[in-house]
């Protein structure tokens, strides 16, 4: 249905293009006047009007034809006195029948009339759908048509619709990101419902059990979420540790110190590192560096456990490398040449130049990818899952099992989940924490990346 | 020949392989002010930046042939630049002070050269140069606010105090007055003929009016080859070359 309308409206554009120009070539020939713009910004005009109208009436049927034939459908339907019914399952067996007539065999007249009543609707809206379809954009093109005068200025015109479009597209990915947040927020509002925010905030105890029969009082959750934080905490802090001095003396060799040529090989090298999927990162940590962990943690004497903060941390390090690299890399080439030349001819030597002029001209920018990197890193999630462990530990010793925010989220979401216990709900408060604290670190490393490029451009 | 401070002798200079200098030949005396003058792209900057190796920061740049300082050859993969840059002072083009404090600008090169002992001996360093500068009037009651907050003038001047504080012997300075209004250009000018007394300067100038105030000696390039060196006063009122009598007389560049 869906298809043969879209090849209808591409018909109706078509020809209201080809109507447009031959009409305004028309109407000037007619007046003696040359027209304002050129004919195809009148023939622009007229598909606009065309067009939009009979998108609008597609994706406003697309969204609510279903809901409104399913709503009418169960609001005649002969109930049975005394039967209980859950009105998902009904409306799935009507729909079954309505789709397939060989299910009716065994159903009860109810649902067979019911089916019946759905399928006559659903041609109803069809038939509708076409009409108006073809109604509105009949009614766009005549609208149109009337402006369709030489001292008519299509081209500006043409131009704000343009522009109306482009803040269509713009908004929607800001309209999303709003339309997270608040799913975020009032999900996380049901879960401070049942567990009070200070326990979610300031309690170290996070057992996300719930009762699984009634009247079961062994198995109480409690929802205490510092350990998971303090772990998040934990393996940002390692993973900092291998690429804050990793990732800068990379940046500080390729802008410095590297050939033309083997930055053009290395720099793309390096970036590919963030391209590698970060599950990949995941097995290799849990594969090859978690064993080692353990068994240097064991060579001095400490007992490591199989999946440890510190085997996430440094292949979240190395996973983040890039990004402090590139960006470093970054403002350190836009530190001007001048403030170089200026040191070196004063005879100080590359190293001195680097140090004392270079790094403190590009600290902010560098800071800022600094940030920008740790929000990437407590954000991540696969490598963690897989070789961070999931224990809840509240410890600062990085050869322990921890557990992250991440983690926990997709621990609370595993399975066949009910969206109406504490338990799954803890993954929106969860969300909400680490979208915040995410957003702060972004906002402040965009701040200090701003300041920093006003200083030189 | 006893008091000549720069020797050069027939030096080319490739960018890649495209000949920027062609057998350039000069002899500069010491505490004199040698002005290089010659239309866009000739060259004289090139050759300014041989003298302290700065062209060894553009990675496609060959120089080949012989500069000596001080009787000593600097076009050697044996030569300390660092130290024959702590002898050679330069100014650049436009202002590029640090993004420090004046302060800190200026004792910059001590502090990396290790001149002082003490934090008195820098203070000391860093006002004598100010004053040297004719800048330490203007600025000796902000000495910690930043180098960039200064004025175009006053920041080309603070480059100059923070080029002779490592008391060089030789100031090189390419085309400095090229940012500047007339008020500025006048000062640094003014600036250029006390330092002659203690300093061998080597100028770039597009201005033939500035390296006419300026200078004793002048030389003109073109195309990157030496056309003419002589007194400054015989360059401008009587070349013996043709191309030089056209370019002053603005007949060409």
């Amino acid at each position: 249905m869906f298809f043969w309308s879209l090849v209808l409206i591409a018909v109706g554009i078509f020809s209201s293009f080809i109507y447009g120009r031959s009409r305004i070539k028309l109407n000037s020939k007619k007046q003696g006047t040359k027209s304002k713009s050129l004919p195809n910004y009148y023939a622009q005009y007229v598909l606009m009007w065309c067009l939009f109208p009979a998108l609008i009436v597609y994706f406003s049927w697309a969204i609510f034809q279903e809901q409104i034939i399913q709503n009418i459908v169960i609001s005649n339907f002969e109930y049975i006195e005394g039967a209980v019914y859950n009105e998902g399952l009904l409306l799935a067996e009507i729909r079954n029948v309505a789709n397939n007539p060989s299910f009716a065999d065994g159903k009860s007249i109810e649902i067979i009339n019911a089916a019946s009543h759905y399928s006559s609707l659903r041609q109803i809206s069809q038939i509708s759908f076409y009409t108006s379809i073809i109604i509105i954009m009949l009614l766009g093109a005549l609208y149109a048509s009337q402006k369709l005068k030489p001292e008519f200025h299509a081209q500006h015109t043409i131009e704000k619709y343009i522009q109306y479009i482009l803040i269509f597209c713009s908004s929607v990915a800001i309209f999303t990101t709003i339309g997270i947040v608040f799913s975020l927020i009032f999900e996380s509002l049901r879960f401070f419902a049942e567990v009070s925010i200070f326990e979610f905030l300031f309690s170290t105890e996070w057992y996300p059990f719930i009762p699984i029969r009634e009247g079961q009082t062994a198995a109480e959750g409690s929802f205490g979420a510092v350990p998971i934080f303090a772990g998040t905490f934990l393996v940002m802090v390692v993973a900092m540790c291998v690429a804050a001095p990793l990732g800068l003396l990379t940046a500080i060799y390729l802008a410095e110190y590297a050939s033309q040529r083997v930055r053009k090989i290395v720099k793309p090298l390096l970036e590919i590192l963030a391209g590698i999927p970060t599950i990949v990162y995941g097995f290799f940590a849990f594969v090859s560096v978690a064993p080692f962990v353990k068994a240097f943690g064991q060579s001095i004497g400490i007992d490591a456990s199989p999946t440890s903060a510190l085997a996430a941390g440094m292949v979240m390090g190395v996973m983040i490398i890039p990004f402090i690299s590139s960006l470093s890399d970054d403002v350190i080439n836009s530190v001007p040449q001048s403030l170089r030349e200026a040191s070196l001819g004063i005879g100080a030597n590359k190293a001195e130049t680097i140090k004392k002029v270079i790094l403190p001209a590009a600290l902010p920018g560098i800071v800022g990818a600094f940030l920008l990197a740790i929000s990437r890193a407590i954000g991540e999630t696969m490598i963690v899952v897989v070789a961070a462990g999931t224990a809840p530990n509240l410890t600062g010793n990085p050869f322990e099992n921890v557990t992250t925010v991440t983690v926990q989220i997709v621990v609370a979401l595993i399975g066949d989940q009910e969206f109406d216990n504490p338990r799954t709900l803890s993954a929106f408060a969860l969300g909400l924490v680490l979208f915040v604290i995410t957003l702060f670190l972004n906002i402040i490393a965009l701040q200090i990346v701003k300041r920093y490029r006003e200083r030189y451009e | 020949m006893s008091n000549s401070k720069i020797l050069a002798n027939s030096v080319d200079v490739y960018y890649g392989s495209k000949q920027a200098l062609f057998g350039i030949s000069m002899d500069i005396k010491e505490k004199e002010v040698t002005a290089l003058i010659g239309p866009s792209g000739c060259g004289k900057s090139t050759f300014l930046r041989c003298i302290n190796r700065m062209n060894d920061l553009i990675e496609i740049c060959k120089v080949s042939g012989s500069i000596k300082v001080d009787n000593q050859e600097i076009i050697s993969d044996k030569t300390d630049v660092v130290s024959l840059r702590s002898k050679i002072g330069m100014v650049f083009q436009k202002p590029n002070p640090f993004p420090k404090s004046i302060f800190d600008n200026v004792a910059y090169g001590p502090t990396i050269h290790g001149l002082v002992d003490s934090k008195n001996d820098l203070e000391e360093i860093v006002h004598s140069s100010l004053k040297k500068a004719g800048l330490f009037d203007e600025v000796k009651d902000r000495l910690n606010e930043p180098g960039t907050s200064l004025s175009g003038g006053q920041q080309q001047r603070l480059c100059i105090a923070r080029a002779i504080a490592v008391n060089p012997e030789i100031i090189l300075m390419d085309e400095p007055c090229s940012a500047l209004d007339p008020i500025a250009t006048a000062i640094i000018e003014e600036l250029i003929d006390e330092l002659r007394l203690n300093y061998t300067i080597i100028i770039v100038t597009h201005s033939m009016q500035q390296a006419a105030r300026v200078s004793q000696k002048t030389c003109f390039f073109h195309l990157g080859e030496l056309i003419e060196t002589g007194e400054t006063n015989k360059i401008f009122t009587n070349p013996d070359n043709t191309k030089t009598q056209d370019y002053i007389t603005g007949r060409f560049g």
